[in-house]
């Protein structure tokens, strides 16, 4: 098999010099596709995530982008090889524009970002429209926008997410989910940690169930979501 | 009330420095060292209160102590009839209606609901309150600052003795503090920063200003001491003989005499604070402001009324400042508002607090000593080094002459940088909280 | 019955004065307000900082003085001025190397930082004591008025006078660039929208690839610029003392928390509300109302509301009244 665009292989590590929170865990995802985390809470979604991106030390594993070995990198250092990342809360500049929190997302980039822009504006029409209003006065889905918005201006190769859809309403949670979809045919791999984990699962090429930091099940998302054992422990039936 | 081995080790060197100013330097100056740190050990330890057990962060130690020091005007002079008679009624009657107003104002904000009306209300109510009032107290005022300017000119005090001014002082800036604390507590932690800053701007100028008070700048000089003067002390025949025994002449002897009773008075206050705050920090109300100051939110969570006990920390610590405070001023025999300096009376305290180290009462009388010791010796220090470094120099060079005068403000710089030593490699001071 | 009059009066008196104060407490408040919103403590050295400043802009002045060199009818300082910033930001830069950094990487809480400023502050006013002493240094040269107050009443043939001075017109008019200057350099420059990005969300802008180093110091450097200017306006206009500057501090922190802590317009309208009511309500109204009064109904006594030693109290009293109603300033503002 063909090295993934973005692997986390075998992770073990945890916060500072706290406890393990994973235990050689496993995350990958291959180019275009959308790779979702599932698992109870507190199972270790966003950690795993996180230790993907660099967030935290990883005692054993390593993480690889393109086969390149980045596990030393600093998140910072990450983005700029190609990874974007967009927190689950404070994941805006609130105070600025729309169009300057897209400038900022594209911080590190010396070439021209315009043509980066129209695309976030293509992808997500409504910003256009907002463009010139401070981000922190945007609606809850609209704000969740203007993040992936301003992730995406860096032209990553993978995007990273940690729970897009937390706290938006279900129809709100639908229409990101078709703009997730789009943005991964543009070639774009995603990552994403999920509580909404059936309807995430309905999106996902691939799908990862962790409990207590482990992976637990890894599959395709439709044969998970056709998995009698997971959809009784994890989807409520 | 643990002192380590290492802290008595610390207590005795400060000693040994001070035992060696009396030999080297004079015996007066090592007595004026350590009554002055005594002094400001009281009042680092009333900020250690309210910052080393609450976190409260109080930048108007100054207006706190020179509350405390009106008290003693007010407590030990003698009343003044003439003024009393001239405007007397007039004042108290203003200070009422003063006070009425601003009654007045906070019955109509808690009595009407929230609207346009109730800020015109409050408004009128305080600008007929603010015409009434001027109108009593300004003839009463300028009646009373008519009496004997050169030498009066203000109501005088209650004529009490003047030792009693220490805990009425006290009282004075717990008062202050309240109003202060009612304010800004509660609010965000900088407000009561700013907050103190104001007000203790505020209390200078009153005290600068108000001259039927404390005759403004103009100063009350000859306050009633709670220690015979020197002066008295030279005739008596066992300071003469002392003086003889030791060597000295009487009038050294008498002022030591006089310094050391002073030194006396002021142990026996700070050992007594010290005994209670050492006991209140150990009990378990002491245990619940220190779980308040390292984690608010949870003490919220568990239902302690987080505002309240900060209210009354930051009364008490301002009390302590304002009871030093009047030890000062009964020590100095003279109220002189000119000469509160916030970098002296504020600013410094916090030195010592932070280099004794914050949440220790030891550490605050220790740090008081070493700043205080500081404080006093490093301008005759610098003098001497500014005098080496240009002794090259003519000594008509105006440069010279121009380091030379600047020697005096060496001490802030090495005030600032004691400070920054501290809180770099250091930042629990030289006796750590435990 | 003479209303052109009163107001003419009232415009020499109050108005100028306060307009003139109010932009220097702007720019020092601007500074307040941009360390708050970087570095997240409140900058207790910033009114000695600010006598540095001046004092070294003095120092260049009469070194300019000496040389002969000057601007004819402007004051001299003006020249001086690049040499003040210069030896600021280096200054800043310093304390920011030797002192506040080692607090921000091991991320101490804001009071920590505040002690450290205190520290900075002693140091700061030791050094400028140093070179000025405490006495009062005029350092205003040039032409002192733009128009007299003799000059105006021939041109208008009012009653009432007015003068306007040229420390007043500089200040109102460097205070109006310079705001002009700074909003376009945070919200139109890459350096600028940085420093809002960093105030705004700081772990988002370390994801952006914004170098925190790098935002901090453009943040002293302008923190700097906006010090010397404040400083020499206010020593131009009213003569230089260290203590004073001190105590600017109290305004400055004022304007800044009235308007909302770390947003600049907030420090320049927080700064103008304390001007004008500092000034309003310790000015004494009477001649005013002699002119604005039926005659026979003149006011008797000075018609202040306060004396002018009370300024502190009003500064005080509108920062109370504000917080109590409005606890983020007037412009919303950070919590702390």
């Amino acid at each position: 098999m063909a090295e993934p665009v973005l692997i986390g292989e075998k992770m073990s590590g945890g916060y500072g010099n706290g406890p393990d929170i994973l235990h050689d865990c496993t995350i990958a995802v291959e180019k275009g596709e959308i790779a979702v985390i599932v698992g109870p809470n507190g199972a270790g979604k966003s950690t795993a995530m996180k230790a993907v991106f660099g967030m935290l030390n990883l005692r054993q594993g390593s993480v690889r982008l393109n086969g390149q070995d980045i596990t030393a990198l600093s998140p910072q250092a990450r983005v700029g090889k190609g990874m974007g990342f967009v927190p689950q809360t404070s994941n805006i500049f609130p105070s600025m524009t729309v169009e300057e929190n897209l400038e900022m997302g594209a911080f590190i980039r010396d070439d021209d970002i315009t043509r980066t822009m129209a695309q976030v504006y293509e992808l997500f029409p409504i910003l256009r429209d907002k463009r010139r209003q401070a981000a922190g006065e945007l609606s809850g889905g609209q704000r969740q926008q203007v993040a992936v918005g301003r992730a995406l201006m860096t032209k990553p190769t993978v995007l990273m997410l940690d729970e897009p859809t937390a706290g938006v309403s279900p129809i709100v949670m639908d229409e990101l989910f078709d703009r997730i979809i789009e943005i991964a045919r543009t070639g774009i791999s995603i990552l994403m940690v999920e509580q909404n984990a059936r309807q995430a699962l309905n999106i996902a090429d691939k799908g990862y169930v962790m409990v207590q930091g482990a992976n637990r099940y890894t599959d395709t998302g439709a044969a998970l979501l056709a998995d009698p054992e997971v959809r009784k422990s994890f989807l409520g039936g | 009330m643990s002192l380590t081995a290492r802290d008595l080790g610390l207590f005795a060197i400060m000693g040994a420095v001070l035992a060696m100013v009396a030999m080297f330097q004079s015996p007066q100056l090592a007595v004026t060292i350590l009554n002055m740190s005594l002094i400001s050990a009281i009042m680092a330890l009333g900020v250690n209160m309210q910052w080393g057990y609450a976190g409260l962060f109080n930048v108007g130690i100054m207006g706190f102590t020179a509350v405390g020091g009106l008290a003693v005007v007010l407590i030990a002079q003698p009343p003044v009839p003439e003024a009393w008679a001239a405007g007397g009624l007039g004042i108290l009657l203003g200070l009422m209606l003063g006070v009425a107003t601003i009654l007045a104002a906070v019955v109509v904000y808690k009595r009407m609901s929230p609207s346009k009306l109730r800020g015109f209300a409050i408004f009128g109510v305080l600008v007929a309150g603010y015409l009434i009032t001027s109108y009593v107290f300004g003839p009463a005022k300028q009646a009373v600052q008519a009496v004997n300017p050169a030498s009066e000119g203000y109501l005088g005090g209650a004529n009490l003795p003047v030792i009693l001014a220490w805990p009425v002082g006290g009282i004075f800036a717990a008062g202050v503090a309240w109003l202060v604390g009612k304010v800004s507590l509660g609010l965000r932690s900088d407000y009561l920063a700013i907050a103190t800053l104001g007000i203790s701007e505020i209390v200078i100028a009153v005290l600068k200003h108000e001259r039927w008070l404390a005759r403004g700048v103009n100063n009350v000089t000859g306050i009633d001491r709670p220690v015979p003067r020197p002066v008295d002390l030279q005739p008596q025949p066992w300071v003469q003989s002392l003086a003889e025994t030791l060597g000295w002449s009487v009038s050294q002897t008498a002022s030591v005499v006089s310094g050391l009773g002073y030194s006396l008075l002021f142990l026996i206050v700070l050992a007594i604070l010290i005994w209670l705050a050492e006991r209140a920090l150990n009990s378990p109300w002491g245990r619940m402001m220190r779980a308040i100051r390292d984690n608010e939110v949870s003490a919220r969570a568990m239902g302690k009324d987080v505002t309240r006990r900060h209210l009354m920390i930051f009364v008490l610590g301002s009390a302590v400042c304002g009871l030093a405070g009047a030890m000062m001023v009964s020590m100095d025999g003279q109220l002189t508002p000119g000469s509160y300096e916030p970098l002296r009376f504020t600013f410094l305290i916090w030195v010592m607090v932070i280099v004794g180290g914050s949440g220790n009462n030891w550490g605050s009388v220790l740090g008081a000593f070493v700043i205080w010791f500081l404080w006093v010796q490093v301008e005759p220090a610098g003098r001497w080094f500014m005098d080496l470094v240009t002794s090259g120099m003519a000594d008509t060079s105006a440069l010279r002459q121009h380091l030379l005068d600047s020697a005096a403000y060496m001490r802030l710089l090495t005030m600032g940088v004691a400070l920054l030593l501290m809180l770099r490699f250091a930042p629990r001071g030289l006796i750590p909280e435990r | 019955m003479e209303p052109l009059n009163a107001l003419v009066s009232v415009t020499n008196f109050m108005l100028i004065p306060a307009f003139a104060y109010g932009s220097q407490l702007a720019l020092g408040a601007l500074g307040i307000t941009l360390i708050f919103s970087i570095l997240r403590f409140a900058h207790f050295a910033h009114g000695d900082t600010m006598a540095l400043g001046t004092a070294a802009v003095i120092g260049g002045t009469f070194f300019l003085q000496a040389q002969g060199i000057g601007l004819g009818g402007l004051p001299t300082a003006l020249l001086a001025i690049p040499f003040g910033i210069l030896v600021m930001v280096l200054y800043l830069l310093a304390a920011d190397k030797l002192v506040y950094k080692y607090f921000r990487q091991v991320k101490a809480k804001p009071l920590t930082l505040v002690m450290a400023s205190l520290g900075v502050m002693f140091v700061t006013n030791g050094i400028t004591r140093l070179f000025m002493g405490v006495g009062e240094t005029r350092f205003e040269d040039g032409q002192r008025f733009l128009f007299t107050v003799r000059e105006f009443r021939e041109f208008t043939g009012l009653a009432e006078g007015m003068a306007l001075r040229s420390a007043q017109a500089i200040t109102i008019i460097t205070a109006l660039i310079v705001m002009v200057v700074l909003f376009w350099f945070l919200t139109r420059t890459r350096a600028g929208k940085s420093m809002r990005a960093y105030s705004d969300n700081e772990d988002l802008a370390l994801l952006s690839g914004i170098n925190p180093e790098r935002v901090v110091m453009i943040t002293w450097t302008i923190t700097a610029i906006l010090l010397v200017l404040a400083g020499t306006l206010y020593g131009l206009d009213k003569g230089f003392r260290p203590f004073n500057y001190f105590q600017l501090l109290l305004p400055m922190f004022a304007a800044a928390i009235l308007g909302g802590l770390g947003s600049p317009i907030g420090a320049i309208v927080g700064a103008y509300v304390v001007a004008f009511a500092e000034m309003g309500i310790t000015f004494a109204w009477r001649r005013v109302f002699s002119y604005l009064m039926p005659e026979g109904l003149e006011p008797t006594s000075m018609m202040q509301l306060l004396p002018v030693d009370y300024k502190f109290a009003v500064t005080f009293a509108i920062l109370v009244i504000v917080l109590l109603f409005r606890p983020t300033g007037i412009f919303k503002g950070k919590v702390l």
